[in-house]
């Protein structure tokens, strides 16, 4: 019998317990907004005397990042957490964990980017750091909050790893709302995270240098071992979610597939509004049309071999982008072009840009992606420029 | 191995430096565009160009006086500014 209980909690509170349960040593995070109730609570733990770490309250986000990589090169476990405009203060330091294989843990409630200022979920945040060299993956409720910030840790600190990891969890749709989920046991949650040793951790008996100076004579050469060494996560990050699956029962993959069976035409989204996607999907079923939905769980490394998979047989690709890359549509749905370009067979793929600023999309609106998507792949195939569409737009 | 030898698949994880002191290696002195050259006999044996280096490369020698080492002068010329006895002069580095 596993032992785990059922409870109702907020997503910010589910992210807590996951780091409690995987032990964190350090934890750094700005307390004020865009924070969420994730290092509140993980404050009180500390507090409590719950969860024995130390808990570092710093003035920014820049600070924030900074404290968890020396942490991180100490050979702490570090957790940090922020949001929207804090990931951006963060930005600069964000490369440093990457580049120098510290495995900081970061959980990223997505928001929109001011101006106007909006505190309300959207996914330019994370899309502005989606070339910073960490893992990202995204959660669709607050399980999966849960679930892969439990992963998360195991995947960042796994020796053939050593990359930070971020797990976004959509602002408000997840961290602030309260949803049932399981918990497991922490002594079982502790079996599924190993010990962790960096292999060049600070330590006075070993002296290293680290973040050194790189003259354009090696530059380069360190670039091509961090890329090299990212592009080879995969099998790691495989292997955690399979024995993650193995042993509380949920498993996860890189692409996951809803309704997929035949489907010729499929919708692709990322984050809480799958969920509304998949009554979309049902409801379209229903009537006999053969859409199903791909969800992209891990956005970097982008997984090129899952997806080309997951799209065979589709004729009409629907990408539902929220984020506005200015100039150039939707972020995710050029990704996902280029994804395909090689490729001898390959869908029409139709981007649409919704969930701007928190706003809803309710099930009609991914229905209605679905039918334009249908009459714009028409336009196409008549030789028109289509341009990508923003939705529930008052003119 | 001089760094310049390195390829990708020898750098240390996260290209950490484990040899302590290498940073010794890195020549700072290339992209001088002036060198002090000094007039010892005006000299006092102060020390005041040894206190202002900002690059720390200036040695005191065994007759007391003192010398850039030009591996890692920037030619500033903080030494030449600072000193009360207009020993030091900045003479333009030309290709030889
Ligand atoms: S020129 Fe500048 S760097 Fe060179 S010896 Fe003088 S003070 Fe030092
Ligand atoms: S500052 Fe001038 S006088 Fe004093 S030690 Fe240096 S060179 Fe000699």
């Amino acid at each position: 019998m596993k032992k785990e209980k059922v409870v109702g909690l907020e997503g910010s509170f589910a992210v807590s317990e996951a780091v409690r349960m995987a032990n964190a040593d350090v934890i750094a995070a700005y307390p004020i907004t865009p924070q969420t109730h994730i290092v509140e609570r993980l404050s009180e733990m500390v507090a409590e005397g719950e969860l024995d770490a130390e808990f570092i309250c710093v003035e920014s986000e820049h600070s924030a990042m900074s404290a968890c990589v020396g942490a991180s090169a100490g050979g702490a476990r570090v957790f940090t957490c922020t949001a929207g405009q804090g990931l951006e203060l963060m930005h600069e330091v964000l490369y440093i964990p990457s580049s120098m294989r510290l495995p900081v843990v970061a959980v990223v409630a997505n928001r929109a980017l001011s101006a106007p200022l909006s505190v309300w979920c959207d996914h330019s945040d994370m899309m502005a750091v989606r070339d910073i060299g960490w893992i990202q993956m995204l959660a669709e409720n607050n399980q999966q909050a849960f679930d892969l910030t439990l992963c998360a840790f195991r995947i960042a600190e796994d020796n053939e790893v050593l990359f930070p990891t971020m797990v976004h969890i959509d602002g408000f749709h997840l961290s602030h709302v309260i949803e049932d989920m399981r918990l497991p046991d922490a002594e079982e949650v502790a079996g599924f995270i190993p010990d962790y040793k960096h292999p060049f951790a600070l330590d006075p008996d070993k002296p290293v240098s680290m973040g050194c100076y790189g003259p354009p004579f090696i530059y380069p050469e360190t670039k091509r071992a961090q890329e090299v060494a990212f592009e080879n996560v995969m099998p790691k990050i495989l292997e955690t979610w399979k024995v993650f699956g193995d042993r509380f029962g949920r498993y996860y993959a890189p692409v996951e597939k809803y309704r997929m069976e035949d489907a010729k035409i499929a919708l692709l989204t990322m984050g809480s509004y799958s969920e509304t996607a998949m009554l979309a999907i049902d409801e379209l079923r229903a009537k006999g049309e053969d859409v199903g939905l791909i969800r992209l769980r891990l956005w970097r490394p982008f997984p090129f071999k899952e997806f080309r998979e997951a799209v065979k047989g589709v004729e009409v690709l629907v990408v539902l982008d929220r984020c506005v890359s200015f100039g150039m549509g939707g972020p995710v749905c050029s990704e996902v072009k280029s994804a395909l370009y090689d490729q001898q067979k390959k869908p029409h793929v139709v981007g649409f840009i919704g969930g701007l600023g928190g706003r809803d999309i309710p099930i009609e609106g991914f229905e209605y992606m679905i039918q334009s998507a249908l009459e714009k792949v028409k336009a196409i195939e008549r030789g028109e420029e289509v341009e990508t569409e923003m939705i529930g737009i008052r003119e | 191995m001089s760094g310049e030898k390195l390829g990708w698949k020898d750098l240390e994880l996260g290209c950490v430096v484990t040899e302590p002191g290498s940073a010794n290696e890195y020549k700072t002195g290339d992209w001088r565009s002036e060198r002090p050259v000094r007039e010892n006999e005006k000299c006092i044996k102060c020390g005041i160009c040894y206190i202002y280096c900002p690059e720390a490369c200036i040695e005191e020698t065994e007759d007391g006086f003192f010398e850039a080492n030009l591996y890692y002068c920037k030619g500033c010329g903080i030494c030449a500014h600072e000193c009360p006895r207009g020993v030091i002069t900045m003479v333009e580095e030309v290709e030889e």
